[in-house]
């Protein structure tokens, strides 16, 4: 029967997914590292997009990965060159990355490599900018590039000299105990960042760089709560990659929005994205913005969500209700309502406010459309017009058609074959 | 249930179980009865079309 056939695939997916083993191996350059990448290739969030349908935040993303690349010098000459048609645009996913916002990754950027241990499998990064004016969201003015090219020139050879003297760092640990420590590794990175720079620090003092320039990347590091947000999206991706391709699984192994679309990909229908119109996020607001000025849903960072953590460990992250809206039991009520639409509870990431349950992992389509309980995603709130940066935080939700189409192919798919 | 049962009932403690639309169950609260809600919604939120897919799919 074919239920039972479904029950044995997404059986098998969620146990590809359990297995996984993510571990930072090095720090590469995109260019050199990523396959399929060309000086004129930017890669971005989410499913693919046109030029004419992106959002204000992505296209202001390209507009500075092109001056940032010496292709332009201005908005304009970026601009032209897009239309000249010479520019190749694809999605992070379909090159093994992801990127958070905007997801802008060009040749020259410097990606954490992380590798799938049990499968061989690479996912890779760029590096967290930080908050403020920053390419993710969209900004390209000059202090935007000027920090860029010192993430080029000082940061990634800081981290990978320093990571040559560590050796590769196991992941799945380091994720299970930042669960154990307030972070839901999407919208809450703080004891993530510091378990990072405890990991590295003694071996960063070691390498042959300049005081001052060790100084400043501990300094940035330590900066920016969100540095390790570009860690656990590469990690989620390397084990979520495997599931790509099992014949008759249900479960989804990719949730990703370009700032236009929402798309998600489904184990047993292949590379196939299904999309519709992201939503706008709910949430709280920074002072003098309101939900007028928001883009819709934007980046890959929801691959976390895929994975089992993100929304669906709020539980873990409490304090995250502040920063996002609502309460404490929210949260609570959040994760616990996850279990109804996946199809394993984790057995490494754990919730210690729910006994230490296992959060909940491989989110079903069949669940989500039987339930209407779509999955919960914790999101920064990115500006409509470039350049402006994140203005709020908050909750989003996919829209419910894109697993409803996911489900119909399924169904379609099963038919043609002749197995229903 | 013939008119003077139901009589009788009222004239018990309630013991309400809401299900379905969260309304009704925070009007209770509110008033402070006691009740309890169960999150109910149809399948596939009444869906045919989805429903049909579903059940192919057992």
């Amino acid at each position: 029967m074919i239920g039972e056939k479904i029950q044995q695939a997404n059986k098998e997916a969620v146990r590809r997914l359990l297995n996984a083993q993510p571990t930072i191996v090095g720090m590469g350059i995109a260019g050199k590292d990523i396959p399929g990448m060309t000086k004129n290739t930017v890669l971005h969030a989410g499913p693919p997009i046109t030029w004419d349908k992106m959002s204000g935040p992505l296209r202001g993303a390209v507009i500075g990965g092109l001056i940032y690349e010496g292709l332009a010098s201005n908005e304009e000459e970026a601009i032209a060159l897009v239309e000249s048609g010479e520019i190749t645009f694809d999605s992070c996913h379909h090159h093994n990355a992801v990127g958070p916002m905007a997801g802008v990754t060009t040749y020259s950027m410097p990606v954490w490599i992380i590798q799938n241990k049990t499968y061989g499998n690479f996912a890779y990064c760029t590096l967290n900018e930080g908050l403020g004016k920053v390419l993710r969201y969209g900004a390209y003015s000059e202090e935007v590039i000027i920090k860029l090219k010192w993430m080029e020139t000082v940061l990634a050879p800081v981290l990978k000299a320093t990571l040559e003297l560590s050796g590769e760092i196991d992941l799945k640990p380091m994720i299970a105990q930042v669960l154990q420590m307030g972070d839901e590794g999407h919208n809450r990175n703080t004891a993530g960042t510091s378990l990072l720079i405890r990991e590295l620090a003694s071996y960063l003092v070691q390498t042959d760089f300049s005081t001052d320039d060790k100084v400043d990347v501990l300094k940035f590091m330590h900066s920016n709560d969100h540095f390790f947000l570009n860690i656990t999206m590469p990690s989620a991706k390397c084990s979520l990659d495997p599931l790509e391709d099992i014949r008759y699984s249900t479960i989804v192994y990719t949730m990703a929005r370009n700032g236009t679309e929402f798309g998600i990909r489904v184990a047993g229908l292949g590379n196939r994205w299904f999309t519709a119109p992201a939503e706008i996020v709910d949430g709280l607001y920074f002072p003098g913005y309101s939900l007028e000025d928001a883009n819709p849903d934007i980046g890959d960072s929801v691959i976390t969500e895929t994975s089992g953590i993100g929304g669906f460990a709020m539980a873990s992250a409490i304090p995250i209700v502040q920063f996002v809206g609502g309460t404490p039991q929210d949260a609570i009520n959040y994760s616990k309502t996850m279990y109804e639409i996946t199809e394993a509870e984790n057995n490494t990431y754990k919730i210690p406010v729910l006994d230490f349950r296992g959060t909940a992992t491989g989110i079903d389509i069949r669940k989500v459309v039987e339930t209407s309980i779509l999955p919960i995603i914790n999101t920064g709130i990115a500006h409509k017009e470039p350049g402006i940066g994140q203005i709020g935080a908050g909750l989003v939700r996919p829209p419910m058609k894109c697993f409803e189409d996911a489900l119909e192919a399924f169904v379609n798919r099963l038919e043609k074959e002749g197995n229903l | 249930m013939t008119k003077t049962k139901i009589n009788e009932l009222f004239d018990k403690e309630l013991k309400i179980i809401n299900i379905g639309l969260e309304t009704f169950y925070r009007d209770l609260k509110n008033q402070e009865h006691p009740v309890i809600h169960v999150d109910w919604r149809p399948t596939a939120g009444g869906n045919k079309k989805m429903e049909s897919f579903l059940s192919k799919l057992q």
